[in-house]
């Protein structure tokens, strides 16, 4: 059996693997204590589940299982613990167990091995009545694909459910199901039934009976893959700026790899019930540990469809090989860049001149390495260190090979070496989570055009 | 004769019987009286009331919940029961309805959410239900009249076990249908298990549930007309006793007065159905 890539992360007391890292979200460290924690967990539905465990210990496909004791296997002996803060997504194809595994975590589904902790507390072992009350104070509920909410209701009362079952007092149901109706943009739309409303808004009325529950955990089960990909892009980008703000730890299912790069902080791709791979988004993308995450991932990805040309910005600031080093730290401290990219009078690319590299020369000098000291003091000439350079033509999957590892921006030259344009890393993610352009296709369309 | 010994059935059935009343005897008196009791109340309130008053309030109520086309059929049919003098046997009659429903709404209705919340529940009863409907309606009148003698109670009787079915079966249909992902959301929000029957399983089932009731309020008033077989008075008997005294003319003015009652009641219910799931999102707004 291959060693199993999730397992160095089940365990935070290990440290992770040398990941490629994410430099842009500041995601939640390995070391903060793990919000929720699956062991061994295993769903096997139908009669006499236990039977089906042990031909799966055994070696047993989840197919085999299936034609042998009629039993569907949901999800096998996953383990990986999700940290308090992050936003974590279980992605795979259709039928892979995403579903079965997040209503295992509120124990919606009983497991048939394993464990669920929630802070610390296995839910399994809990009683029916401390169970509902984990459901109430943990969790905030549940958003559905297909919104779920109650058609008889008006949007205030079906924001307000979550409320309405604890008992509390109608005022403060009130109170709260409105600010939640505020947060989600449906201000005013109070009193109206779903039948008023677009799918759009409707996942909305979805969202605010989660958040107005105030709970840690926000379990979504393909909450946007209903809606129409502009309104789905749209709720996405406000599901980010929503996270900003209210901090959750978000369990996010998806079979939609744009979506789990876009808002996943770590992203778990299953296959027959069990995670095969768990990491960054650019660890799936660079590093797909096995055929599957490596069809999934071309399958959807466009990585060699968009090049350096279509996701390249201009240039902020340059320094010139004349400059000196007083000049490249004014420029960088005026645009806020922590290096700069060193051009000659024909815009070609000389070198890269980093900050750190800048102040440790002037301190090299030996007079006081503030700003104000005399220009002759110090030596006229930029330390220079090769640049990242690429073509116009390159491709995304090259990007992000040339990315990996370092924070330079990446220059984009012509035929003549000259300078067109910068590529950051954020603009790599970002553009391997939008859409893609017209002429590419969506979704598997792309993948022969890779 | 096949053989010279004849089985005894029918001396082993009466002294079943004879047993199991003399077992719960305090069980079925009870049960009869309070059905007697209820009856003759409905009855007598009925009848308190000047046939023209009953004919203007159940012609309004008619209207006010079913607008006024059948509110002005109600007014015309009820005169014209009057008129032909049957108006007691109608009064009669309709209490017998109205009492079996209530016990049947009582019963079917658990019955129906039990059948829908366990699937070895719905596995007994189903049989049972199929069994219950496949019989002609006048087999029930046997063991009604074993246990209840003769008169209303047996006809009460009989009519519940011949109506129920549809009302548990269309109970169980209707909470069985709800989507799931409603069922799985009232469980994600922590709702135990009444929370979730009443406040997503019950009124997701409402259209679906009122059409079982609209069923058995159909059969209840098939069964009462078989029921004056047993002595029940009202609208059942007189059309018997057309039938029996060849006196096709009275028994037909019987039978059109039980199909006016017929036309009104499962119109009544149908809008009464339309009416609940507006109400209840009319409540809910405010
Ligand atoms: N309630 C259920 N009863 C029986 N089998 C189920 C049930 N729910 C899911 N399954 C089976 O479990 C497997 C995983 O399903 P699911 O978790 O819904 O996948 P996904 O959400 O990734 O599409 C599938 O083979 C499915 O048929
Ligand atoms: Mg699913």
């Amino acid at each position: 059996m291959p060693a199993d890539p999730v397992k160095r992360d089940a365990h935070p007391s290990q440290p992770p693997g040398a990941p490629v890292g994410r430099t842009v979200a500041a995601a939640p460290t390995a070391a903060a204590p793990p919000k929720i924690e699956c062991r061994s967990l295993t769903k096997v539905f139908g009669a006499r589940p236990e039977r089906v465990v042990e031909f799966l210990a055994a070696g047993g496909t989840k197919e085999e299982a299936q034609a042998r004791f009629g039993n569907a296997v949901g999800v096998y002996d996953v383990d990986l613990s999700v940290r308090a803060g992050e936003t974590f997504v279980l992605m795979g194809l259709s039928g892979s167990g995403k579903s079965t595994l997040l209503r295992l975590l509120n124990l919606l589904h009983d497991p048939t091995a394993g464990e669920v902790l929630v802070d610390g507390v296995d839910l399994t072992s809990l009683a029916r009545a401390e169970l509902l009350r984990v459901r109430r104070t943990k969790f905030s509920g549940m958003v559905f694909q297909q919104f779920a909410i109650l058609p008889h209701r008006s949007v205030l009362d079906n924001v307000r459910f979550g409320l309405e079952v604890q008992k509390l007092p109608l005022a403060e149901q009130r109170r709260r199901a409105l600010e939640a109706i505020e947060l989600v943009g449906l201000a005013g739309w109070e009193g109206s039934l779903p039948a008023q409303l677009s799918g759009g808004m409707q996942q909305r009325v979805g969202l605010a009976r989660s958040l107005a529950m105030d709970a840690d955990v926000l379990l979504m089960d393909e909450a946007f893959s209903a809606l129409d990909p502009l309104i789905r892009r749209e709720m996405q980008d406000e599901l980010v700026e929503l996270q900003a703000r209210v901090n959750k730890t978000i369990v996010f299912v998806t079979h939609d790899l744009d979506e789990a790069l876009k808002l996943g902080d770590r992203i778990a791709i299953m296959r027959s019930g069990r995670v095969v791979q768990l990491g960054g988004a650019e660890e799936i993308i660079t590093a797909p540990a096995d055929d599957y995450v490596e069809a999934f991932v071309a399958g959807v990805d466009r990585t060699g469809v968009l090049t350096a040309r279509s996701i390249m910005q201009p240039v902020k600031a340059t320094a010139h090989v004349g400059d000196g080093p007083h000049t490249a730290l004014t420029k960088m401290r005026r645009f806020g860049l922590s290096g700069l990219l060193v051009i000659d009078r024909e815009r070609r690319v000389q070198g890269y001149a980093s900050s750190e590299a800048v102040i440790a020369q002037l301190g090299r000098a030996g007079s006081a390495p503030s700003a104000e000291a005399p220009e002759g003091a110090v030596p006229d000439r930029l330390p220079l260190a090769p640049a990242l350079t690429v073509g116009l033509d390159t491709s995304l999957a090259e990007l992000i090979a040339a990315a990996a590892g370092s924070s330079e921006p990446i220059a984009v030259v012509d035929e003549g070496r000259r300078l067109r344009g910068v590529v950051v890393k954020g603009a790599i993610l970002a553009a391997l989570a939008s859409e893609p352009p017209p002429s590419a296709g969506s979704g598997k369309g792309a993948a022969g055009a890779a | 004769m096949l053989l010279d010994y004849r089985i005894p059935i029918a001396s082993w059935v009466e002294k079943l019987v004879r047993s199991i009343q003399s077992a719960w005897a305090a069980g079925f008196d009870g049960f009869a009286d309070i059905v007697r009791f209820v009856i003759n109340g409905l009855l007598g309130g009925l009848q308190a009331v000047p046939p023209l008053v009953l004919l203007v309030v159940l012609a309004a109520l008619v209207t006010w919940k079913a607008g006024w086309k059948l509110g002005l059929f109600t007014a015309v049919g009820l005169f014209l029961i009057h008129n032909i003098q049957l108006w007691t046997p109608f009064l009669q009659t309709l209490s017998l309805v109205v009492t079996a429903q209530v016990l049947i709404v009582v019963v079917g209705v658990p019955l129906g959410i039990l059948a829908a919340s366990s699937d070895a529940a719905e596995r007994i009863m189903r049989p049972i239900l199929d069994f219950m409907q496949t019989m002609p309606a006048f087999v029930y009148l046997i063991p009604a009249v074993m246990f209840f003698g003769i008169g209303l109670v047996p006809g009460v009787v009989a009519t519940f076990i011949f109506s129920l079915p549809p009302l548990v079966r269309l109970v169980n249909l209707g909470i069985r249908q709800v989507p799931v992902d409603l069922v799985e959301a009232a469980d994600a929000f922590g709702a135990t298990r009444l929370q979730k029957l009443v406040k997503v399983q019950v009124p997701q089932a409402l259209p679906t549930m009122m059409a079982g009731l609209n069923q058995s309020i159909m059969l209840n008033l098939s069964m009462v007309v078989i029921a004056g077989m047993i002595g029940a008075r009202g609208l059942g008997a007189e059309v018997l006793r057309g039938i029996q005294r060849i006196q096709v003319g009275q028994g037909f003015e019987a039978g059109l007065a039980v199909v006016i009652l017929a036309i009104v009641l499962d119109r009544l219910t149908a809008a009464f159905a339309m009416r609940r799931r507006d109400g209840s999102r009319a409540r809910e707004d405010g």
